[in-house]
């Protein structure tokens, strides 16, 4: 127990140190200091998150108490860690991704000066603290604090390069429609306060508490949790902060915008399985907002040019998948989609920022092509990363997309027909960045062909770990009808129950997957075969403009919430602040100055005039005070003598 | 005698000071007339003092009602004693320096 918390305090404190210290020293450290503090900090975390996951396999779920955050009569809400098999999960994707992802920036931001090189690190550190008090946190107060933390991390990241005015207005974005589903969580959580006193995991989510609430509250309140998901996750209506958050330096997209914040929303309604089990009207809207999601942001990708903009609705489509997962109750599927993603969309990302790398910051893809033998490592680990997320087997994408297919298919073949167009377009829209960028032949200008190089080997390992993982880590989770026994689902029981009995036939299972893989392998060469010959100019048809506008929905927003905002905001200031408020402080001045000269007037230094105003005081006071009455009662005083 | 007479003549006398001091321009005038208005309210004082002391002594009870009125008389005749000897240092001042005793020339603070 004693050796629990130190092992846990060693997990978050070592970012902790991090971010003191490159952010303190920001000014003193030289680069290398900077880099190998930061990485080994991560790097110790990780090492400390291996031990408590053996941990947690060996003993079971810990959970440890430091101090209360809040003790009061009514509400004690304590700071407390606890260490399951999901926070275990969690933990090791997290310090293991982050370690990887660490290394990678230490080459990919060497162009920085030592200061701003430091803050990155800093503000990289701070990121792994807060997502690691977001899942180990045993409550939803100490889980709130990491996720205003994992947010505050992501805005300034996105805003790294601050001296760019859009950078600074995709993290002002970012920040502000994270803020509109923070206040979701956040009023779930009241709402669970005010009906149950309490918000730790094993006083809410018992069967005790879910009798004291009522079908209205759990509705409500799994709504509210959903709103703040969405924010965090990049659901519709929330998700275009998102791919402008491809703003900040590819590292931090990889790290942060694809494989551990943006699946806070997912881990966090994991969690709360069971709630959110006992309310059918969220289950089916966060399945009809998935499956929404996954298909807009899909047809989106298929036309954007910018490679990590196509990658970031690549994300957005695959957290949609992730909530489908949710909505049909296939929690462990999602979960295990969670850290296959974390694999290949890690991978995905640190490709392509080692091509962006070795372009010269150049991320258009039609000026990329041919790439093939130049970086032939890049090459390789990104085509075993377009392979894993087309859901080709046996690499990992395949297995956990084809668990919530499964499920999806269980609960309504409509969600599994509409999964697999979208499943469909996902092949085509990776291939056809992957064929547009590598084959072919090269289309930039010759200066940049001349500079072509593969990345260095702090760039590199990083991205054959990934593909390594990308391509095994599938094993965790292989269905018993292949053979396996689903390792993965049965360590999740204690969080979110048994398996749920899909009630398909085996040779059902297998027509379904054979269906849903020959669909992607059709699309995947469909792409090969369109794009080895040409690229994409900008759309001329009506339906091709419409996705590469990303649906107008920027627009929209702008028209429908932005602007009617500024407006109002304008309103306010224009007419409430500078006419009424202002004019009503204005005018009391203006009052007292007027007045002032006025009655100045009187003071015109002549003594009689003073003791005439002063006589006429006394004998107003004389009428008004010791008035009539009072006189008169003095006189009848006298004459009764 | 009725103290409303005392009333009315102690008021008469007052209303005197304080018309003086109003209107007129010569500092000793003025001077005068606020004498006028203390001893005004001297008057009345022992008038009323004079008649508690005759109630007191009526209906038997303490022989020493109203002496703290005369004893504050002659307390504010010497405060206006000292104010005299002041006063009229000021004018003596006053005449030096303008050779004038008209008040209205006492409006050097003015601004």
């Amino acid at each position: 127990m004693a050796l629990m918390k130190i092992l846990i305090a060693f997990i978050i404190l070592w970012p902790l140190a991090g971010f003191l210290f490159n952010g303190l020293g920001r000014n003193y450290w030289s680069k290398k200091v900077i880099a190998y503090k930061a990485t080994g900090y991560i790097l110790a975390s990780f090492i400390a998150s291996i031990f408590a996951f053996i941990q947690v396999q060996a003993n079971g779920a810990v959970s440890v108490h430091y101090f209360d955050f809040i003790n009061t009569a009514t509400l004690k809400i304590p700071f407390d860690f606890k260490v399951d098999a999901l926070s275990s999960l969690f933990l090791l994707v997290i310090t293991g991704v982050g370690t990887l992802i660490h290394l990678y920036s230490t080459a990919y931001m060497k162009d920085e000066t030592a200061p701003h090189y430091a803050r990155y690190f800093s503000y990289l550190n701070l990121f792994i603290f807060s997502m690691l008090v977001l899942v180990l946190g045993d409550n939803y107060v100490v889980m709130f604090i990491g996720w205003e933390g994992v947010g505050l991390c992501s805005y300034l990241l996105i805003g790294y390069w601050f001296t760019n005015g859009n950078y600074n207005y995709a993290a002002k974005k970012a920040f502000i429609m994270n803020r509109i589903g923070d206040l979701g969580f956040l009023l779930a959580i009241f709402w669970l306060i005010a009906k149950l006193g309490a918000v730790s995991y094993s006083e809410v989510l018992t069967a005790e508490s879910l009798a004291k609430l009522s079908s209205a509250d759990i509705t409500g309140i799994t709504l509210l949790l959903f709103v703040g998901a969405m924010g965090k996750s990049a659901q519709i209506p929330l998700f275009t902060w998102l791919p402008d958050a491809m703003a900040g330096p590819t590292p931090v997209s990889a790290l942060i915008h694809a494989a551990t914040m943006v699946t806070a929303g997912i881990y966090m309604i994991t969690r709360s399985n069971i709630l959110f089990s006992h309310s059918a009207i969220t289950q089916n809207l966060m399945a009809i907002i998935g499956i929404s999601t996954a298909l807009l942001a899909a047809t989106i990708a298929i036309k954007q040019n910018d490679i990590k903009k196509v990658l970031a609705y690549s994300t957005v489509s695959q957290l949609g998948y992730m909530f489908l997962g949710l909505g049909v109750g296939a929690y462990s599927g999602a979960v295990f989609h969670v850290i296959t993603h974390a694999f290949f969309k890690a991978l995905l990302f640190l490709g392509a920022g080692s091509v962006i790398h070795a372009m010269h910051h150049e991320q258009d893809i039609r000026k990329m092509g041919g790439l093939k033998s130049k970086l032939p490592i890049t090459h390789l680990t990104f085509l075993i990363g377009c392979i894993a997320i087309a859901g080709v087997p046996p690499f990992s994408g395949f297995f956990s997309k084809d668990e919530i297919l499964a499920a999806a298919f269980a609960k309504s073949p409509i969600y599994w027909v509409l999964g697999l167009i979208g499943a469909a377009m996902t092949a085509f829209y990776m291939f056809r960045l992957y064929t547009t960028t590598f084959l072919g032949k090269f289309r930039g200008t010759a200066d940049q062909e001349h500079h072509l190089h593969e990345s260095p080997v702090a760039m590199t390992l990083p991205l054959v770990l990934l593909a390594i993982a990308s391509a095994i880590a599938g094993a965790i989770g292989i269905p018993e009808m292949m053979g396996g026994h689903h390792w993965l689902s049965h360590q999740l029981i204690p969080i979110v129950g048994e398996p749920v009995e899909l009630g398909l036939s085996h040779s059902m299972e297998w027509i379904l997957m054979a269906i849903s893989v020959s669909i992607a392998l059709i699309a995947l060469f469909l792409a090969i075969s369109i794009y080895t010959k040409r690229t994409d100019d900008v759309p001329k048809s009506f339906l091709g403009r419409f996705f590469f506008q990303k649906w107008y929905l920027d627009e929209l927003y702008n028209e429908a919430i932005v602007l009617p905002l500024n407006r109002f905001a304008g309103f306010l200031k224009n007419v409430i602040e500078k006419q009424v408020i202002d004019g009503a402080v204005n005018g009391t001045g203006k009052l007292v100055q007027y007045s002032a000269r006025k009655v100045r007037l009187i003071q015109n230094g002549q003594v009689g005039y003073y003791i005439l105003f002063m006589v006429i005081g006394i004998i107003l006071l004389f009428v008004f005070w010791f008035n009539d009455l009072n006189i008169l009662r003095f006189l009848n005083n006298l004459n009764q003598h | 005698m009725p103290i409303q007479y005392y009333i009315f003549f102690c008021l008469t006398l007052f209303s005197i000071g304080v018309v003086g001091v109003l209107t007129r321009r010569n500092a000793i005038i003025v001077f005068m007339c606020i004498e006028l208005m203390l001893n005004a309210v001297n008057l009345l004082l022992v008038a009323f003092s004079k008649m508690y002391y005759g109630l007191a002594t009526q209906n038997g009870v303490a022989n020493t009602v109203g002496i703290d009125a005369q004893i504050f008389v002659f307390f504010i005749m010497v405060v206006a004693a000292a104010e005299v000897s002041i006063g009229l240092a000021i004018i003596v001042m006053m005449y030096r320096n303008t050779h004038s005793i008209d008040i209205n020339f006492l409006n050097r603070l003015k601004n």
